[in-house]
C-alpha cells in the first residue's frame, strides 16, 4: 500500500446534483472519508454504477469511473475485476438497479465471490423515473404505479445475498456517518464480494421510509450496532440485549428475570454457518431492532484470484505458451 | 469382376458419411478429409448434425451427416451433391439420398437393414431401395458382422466393437479412392494414443474395410483417383473449422497487441465452440468467463475493455438481441470490444444448428440512437482467422466495438489452412494516452486524423476520468445535454467509423474483367458464389464476383464497382439485407437479387441457373 496520506478531498470530483436532503449526499461524504482512511490511490480505484439517482455517484469521484447501463453494473464490474485484479472496484447501485433489472447479475456476482464491493443504496423507490414502487417496497405500498397499493412482497436484500451464498453483508444508515465509514472500510478489507446495504432516504418520493433509523435517538431505540466478538446490546443505555430462543431470537432487558450481560449473544460475523446472521439481518421493528454494522464477514476463495491461479497452474503444466507453440499442438501436414 | 474394374481419374469428389448421431460419422469424415489433404488435395467439409443431442437410435431425426469435398485443385465448397454416400442405416439412406446423383455410389451396412431398422426409419416396403426408387450402384457390406468377427478376440466389449464400424466404412472409402491407408492408421494411433487397445481395434477394422474393398472390389465397376495437381503454397497445413479459426484469430491478435484476451460468453449454438476452444488455452493467458446470461457476457466484456483487456463476447443472433444495449454502451464510451455473431436460422430460436445470413441489418442497425459500428464478415472457415484478427485490430486501434459475422456453415465447416506466421501480420497499436498528455487530457480528446479518442486504462496515474452511457461534452468529457454538442458527438462517432474505410482493402473483383454480370455477396457464401462463377465462365459466359468482407464501413470503391457492370446480382441467405443496404449506400444502383433462406448452404447448380436467367433477361 502507498505511503501517501490521502484526504477525503483527494477523492472528490464535480458537484453532486442530487436533490437537497437526499441520502446520497451523506453517503458520498462517508465514502470519500472511508477511501481516504483506506489510502488506496485514486488511480487504482474504479467506481462502476448502473442507472438511477445513486448511480450518478461515479461522476463525483476523482477516481476511474463508469456510469453504465441499467442493472448491468455487477456484470461490468465482474469483467473489470477479472481482467484487472489490481483494481479496487466499487459498484454503486440502487434497489431497482441492483435487485430488479440487475437481480440476476447481483446474485451471480455474489455466488462467484468476485472481489468487488457492492453498495446497495436502498430507498425503496424509483426516484429517477419519479416515484414507482421498487422490489424493496413493502406490500401495499402506494406509489404512482401502484395507486391502490402493491400486491407483491418485497425482496429483503440480506436474504437475497445470503441465498446467493454471500460472504459479506453489512448495513448502515446513509445519515449515520461514523458507522457508515467503518462499514465501508470493513467491506474494502473483505476479500470477495461485499454487499453493503445503505438505508437511504428519498426526500421527494419516499420521504421517511427509514425514519426508524433517521436520527441518533431513533437509532438508539430502534437499531443495534453489531460488532464481531461483542455482546449484542442496544438501547440508549445498552439496557437491551438479544438472546437465542428456540430456533429464533428474543429481545431481553438486562436485570430482568436475572438476565445479565453474560447471557447475551456475542456476535460472530466470521461464523461459516449463516443461520443466526440471517436472523439478525432480517430483524425489523417494532419487536426487534434493525441490525446495523457488519453482519457477516467470512473468507472464501475469490473468483478473480481463482481465475488467475488456474491460468498459472495450467501454464506450468502445458508446453505451449504463445501462438506459434499453440499451432504446433495441432495435427499438420507439409506441402513441399 | 476384378478384371472389369476401371480406375478413373477425377478432378474432385464429394463423399457424404451418414449414420446415427452416435455412429462416428463426423470422425470418419474428418479423417477422410485429413488423409486426402495429406496427399495434397484441397479440402472442404461440412457437418450436418441434428439439433437433438441423442435422438432415438435409428430414427430419421437422429441422422448425422458429414460431407467431404476433395479436389485436385482449389475447392471452394463442400459440394452440392455427393459422389459416394455412406449410409450406416435405413434412416440415413432415407434422409440423405437426396444428396445423391444418379451415378453416385451408395455404401450400406447390410446388418443394420433389418425389418426393425426399416420400421424405425418408417419404410413401408421390405426393399428400401425400390421404395425410394434408388437405381444407383450399391455396395453392400455386412459391416457389423465383419467388425464383430474381426475383434472377437480383442477383449473389447460389444459396445466398443460397435463403435469401430465407422472405421470399416472409412477403410472401404479409402480403398475406393486409392487413399494411403497408412495415413489413416497414423491418425488413429495419434488420436487414441492414451488408449492403445482402442487404437489397435480401430486400426484393424480400418484395414479390414480397405481389404474388403480390395478383395471383393466391392462388386463395383469403377474406383477413382483424385491426384493432387494444384500448386499449393509450400508450408505446413492443418484442417480447421471456422469457430476454431475465430478463436485462434482472437488469440493471435491479443498476442500481437500485447494484451490479455478476455472472453465473456454464454453458451449458444452454433457459437459455443469458440468458448470451448478459448477456455482450453489458459497457458496463453486467456481469461474466459461463462456468464449468467448473454447480457452479462457482453457487459462483462465492456468492463474488461474498460480495465484494459482485449475484450470479446461470442454469440449467435438471439444473443445479439440481448447484447445490443451493452454493445451500445461500448459505442458511446468508445471502448474496444469484439462481438462475434455466428449466425443461425431465425427469427427467435429459429433453426439453431442451421445457417443463415439474416443478422446483417441487426448488427448494422439494431440498436437505439445513432450507433455506428464496424462490421466484418468472414468468408470461409479459414478466413475466420484473418477476419477475427482484423476485427480485433480495428476495435483496438479505433476504440470501437466491432462485430464479426460468421455463420453456422463456416463455423462448423472446415478446410485446409496454411499455418500463419504472425510476423507477417500487421502490428496492433492501441492509442494509449502518453504521459505528457497528463493534465490537459480529457476523455474525448481525439486524434485529428482518425478521430479516435485516447485510451487511459484504469491504474494509470494522472488520467482518472469518468465515462458512461450518458452523452458527454466533446471538450471536457463531462455529462452534456447541449444540443450542439450532441450533434457534434453524433457526427464524430459516425465519422470516426467512416474513416476506417482508409484502413481496409478495396473491394476486389474476381473472374471475368469485362463481365456481363457481377455477382455480389458477403460472408460465408463466398465459396458457393465463386464456384457458380467458375461454372458460368466455363460455359463461356462473362461473369465476375465481388465479395464483401467489410460491411461497415464499405470499401471506398464500392460505388464504382457496382456501377461498372451492366447487371449486378446480390446473392445472400436472407430476404435481401445486403441488397437493401447497398441501395441505401449507393444511390441509383440497380440490383438483381437471389435470396434463399433454407438453413442450408447454397447449391452451386441452383445459383448458376439463377444467374444464367439474369444474364438472359
Amino acid at each position: 500500500m502507498s505511503e501517501t496520506k490521502y484526504t477525503a478531498a483527494d477523492y472528490k470530483a464535480g458537484q453532486p446534483r442530487w436533490c437537497p436532503g437526499c441520502g446520497d449526499h451523506a453517503f458520498l461524504n462517508s465514502f470519500h472519508k472511508a477511501l481516504a482512511e483506506l489510502g488506496v490511490p485514486p488511480h487504482e480505484i474504479a467506481v462502476i454504477s448502473g442507472i438511477g439517482c445513486s448511480s450518478r455517484l461515479p461522476y463525483y469521484m476523482n477516481t476511474y469511473g463508469m456510469h453504465t447501463i441499467h442493472g448491468r453494473a455487477a456484470a461490468i464490474a465482474t469483467g473489470a475485476k477479472v481482467a484487472n485484479p489490481n483494481l479496487t472496484i466499487w459498484q454503486i447501485s440502487g434497489d431497482g438497479d441492483g435487485l430488479a433489472i440487475g437481480g440476476n447479475h447481483f446474485i451471480h456476482a455474489i455466488r462467484r465471490n468476485v472481489d468487488i464491493n457492492i453498495v446497495l443504496l436502498n430507498n425503496r423507490i424509483y426516484g429517477l423515473t419519479k416515484g414507482q414502487y421498487s422490489p424493496t417496497s413493502a406490500r401495499g405500498f402506494v406509489s404512482k404505479s401502484s395507486p391502490y397499493g402493491t400486491v407483491e412482497d418485497p425482496f429483503r436484500p440480506a436474504e437475497l445475498c445470503f441465498g446467493a451464498r454471500g460472504r459479506f453483508f453489512a448495513r448502515c444508515a446513509a445519515v449515520d456517518g461514523g458507522p457508515s465509514v467503518e462499514v465501508l472500510k470493513a467491506a474494502a478489507h473483505h476479500k470477495g464480494t461485499s454487499v453493503i446495504e445503505v438505508l437511504q432516504n428519498c426526500v421527494i418520493f419516499n420521504d421517511g421510509t427509514h425514519n426508524a433509523v433517521a436520527k441518533k435517538e431513533d437509532r438508539e431505540r430502534n437499531a443495534i450496532y453489531l460488532e464481531h466478538g461483542k455482546p449484542m446490546l442496544f438501547g440508549p443505555n445498552h439496557e437491551f440485549g438479544l438472546m437465542q430462543e428456540g430456533f429464533g431470537l428474543k429481545v431481553v432487558k438486562l436485570g430482568e428475570n436475572g438476565i445479565s450481560e453474560k447471557d447475551i449473544l456475542v456476535h460472530d460475523a466470521h461464523c461459516e454457518d449463516n443461520t443466526l446472521q440471517l436472523k439478525l439481518a432480517l430483524m425489523e421493528g417494532p419487536d426487534f431492532p434493525i441490525a446495523l454494522g457488519v453482519i457477516r464477514d467470512v473468507e472464501a476463495p475469490t473468483y478473480d484470484e481463482a481465475v488467475a491461479e488456474q491460468i498459472e497452474e495450467v501454464s506450468a503444466k502445458k508446453k505451449y505458451h504463445n501462438f506459434a507453440e499453440l499451432l504446433d499442438t495441432n495435427d499438420t501436414w507439409e506441402i513441399k | 469382376m476384378a478384371k472389369e474394374m476401371v480406375v478413373k481419374e477425377l478432378n474432385d469428389v464429394v463423399v457424404r458419411f451418414s449414420g446415427d448421431s452416435g455412429d462416428g460419422m463426423q470422425l470418419a469424415g474428418n479423417m477422410f478429409s485429413n488423409i486426402s489433404a495429406t496427399e495434397g488435395n484441397d479440402i472442404s467439409t461440412f457437418p450436418d448434425y441434428p439439433a437433438d443431442i441423442r435422438a432415438p437410435q435409428g430414427t430419421l431425426t437422429g441422422v448425422s451427416g458429414f460431407q467431404v469435398h476433395i479436389g485436385s485443385g482449389k475447392v471452394y465448397t463442400p459440394g452440392d451433391k455427393c459422389d459416394v454416400l455412406v449410409a450406416m442405416n435405413p434412416a440415413a439412406l432415407k434422409t440423405q439420398y437426396k444428396f445423391c446423383k444418379p451415378q453416385s455410389v451408395i455404401i450400406i451396412d447390410t446388418d443394420s437393414f433389418t425389418k426393425r431398422d426399416l420400421e424405425k426409419a418408417q419404410f413401408q416396403l421390405e426393399n428400401p431401395f425400390s421404395e425410394l426408387g434408388i437405381k444407383n450402384e450399391v455396395v453392400e457390406a455386412a459391416i457389423t458382422t465383419m467388425c464383430k468377427e474381426s475383434l472377437k478376440d480383442s477383449g473389447l466389449d460389444n459396445k466398443s466393437i460397435m463403435r469401430t464400424k465407422n472405421m470399416f466404412a472409412l477403410g472401404l472409402v479409402c480403398w475406393l479412392f486409392h487413399r494411403d491407408i497408412k495415413v489413416g492408421e497414423k491418425l488413429l494411433r495419434e488420436k487414441f494414443a492414451k488408449k492403445p487397445e482402442i487404437a489397435e481395434a480401430n486400426v484393424k477394422v480400418l484395414y479390414d474395410g480397405f481389404h474388403f474393398g480390395e478383395n471383393t472390389h466391392a462388386s463395383i465397376s469403377t474406383s477413382y483417383t483424385v491426384p493432387s495437381k494444384q500448386q499449393k503454397e509450400k508450408g505446413r497445413y492443418m484442417d480447421i473449422n471456422g469457430n476454431k479459426a475465430t478463436a485462434y484469430g482472437l488469440m493471435a491478435a491479443a498476442e500481437k497487441a500485447g494484451l490479455q484476451l478476455y472472453l465473456g460468453s454464454y453458451p449458444i449454438t452454433p457459437a459455443t465452440d469458440i468458448l470451448h476452444e478459448l477456455a482450453k488455452h489458459k497457458s496463453l493467458g486467456v481469461k474466459t468467463v461463462q456468464c449468467e446470461d448473454e447480457i452479462a457476457g457482453c457487459s462483462s466484456a465492456v468492463g474488461a475493455a474498460f480495465a484494459g483487456a482485449l475484450a470479446v463476447t461470442t454469440t449467435s443472433g438471439p444473443g445479439i438481441c440481448l447484447k445490443s444495449e451493452a454493445m451500445n454502451l461500448a459505442v458511446i464510451t468508445e471502448l474496444p470490444l469484439v462481438i462475434v455473431d455466428v449466425q443461425r436460422g431465425g427469427p427467435s430460436t429459429g433453426l439453431p444448428t442451421k445457417s443463415e445470413q439474416t443478422d446483417l441489418l441487426q448488427v448494422l442497425f439494431g440498436r437505439n440512437g445513432e450507433s455506428p459500428m464496424p462490421v466484418i464478415a468472414a468468408n470461409s472457415p479459414t478466413d475466420c482467422f484473418d477476419a477475427a484478427y482484423m476485427a480485433c485490430k480495428i476495435a483496438l486501434e479505433h476504440m470501437t466495438p466491432v462485430v464479426l459475422l460468421t455463420d453456422a456453415y463456416i463455423a462448423n465447416g472446415s478446410a485446409a489452412w496454411h499455418l500463419p506466421d504472425l510476423n507477417q501480420y500487421p502490428e496492433i497499436c492501441p492509442p494509449y494516452v502518453k504521459p505528457e498528455m497528463a493534465g490537459s487530457w480529457t476523455p474525448f480528446q481525439r486524434d485529428p486524423n482518425s478521430l479516435v479518442r485516447y485510451w487511459a486504462v484504469p491504474g494509470t496515474k494522472g488520467f482518472m476520468h469518468r465515462i458512461g452511457g450518458l452523452e458527454k461534452s466533446s471538450e471536457t468529457g463531462a455529462i452534456s445535454t447541449d444540443p450542439e454538442n450532441h450533434n457534434l458527438m453524433t457526427q464524430l462517432r459516425a465519422e470516426k467509423v467512416a474513416r476506417i474505410a482508409s484502413c481496409i482493402p478495396d473491394l476486389e473483383v474476381e473472374g471475368c474483367e469485362d463481365a456481363d454480370l457481377l455477382i455480389v455477396g458477403f460472408g460465408g457464401t463466398y465459396g458457393h458464389l465463386h464456384s457458380a462463377m467458375d461454372v458460368l465462365n466455363d460455359q463461356g459466359k462473362k461473369v465476375a464476383l465481388a465479395h464483401f468482407k467489410y460491411l461497415n464501413p464499405l470499401p471506398k470503391n464500392t460505388a464504382e464497382v457496382l456501377r461498372r457492370y451492366k447487371k449486378v446480382v446480390v446473392a445472400e441467405q436472407n430476404m435481401g439485407q445486403l441488397a437493401g443496404y447497398l441501395r441505401m449506400k449507393v444511390e441509383g444502383v440497380h440490383l438483381y437479387q437471389f435470396n434463399q433462406v433454407k438453413g442450408q448452404p447454397f447449391v452451386v447448380k441452383e445459383l448458376a441457373e439463377a444467374f444464367n436467367r439474369i444474364l438472359n433477361a
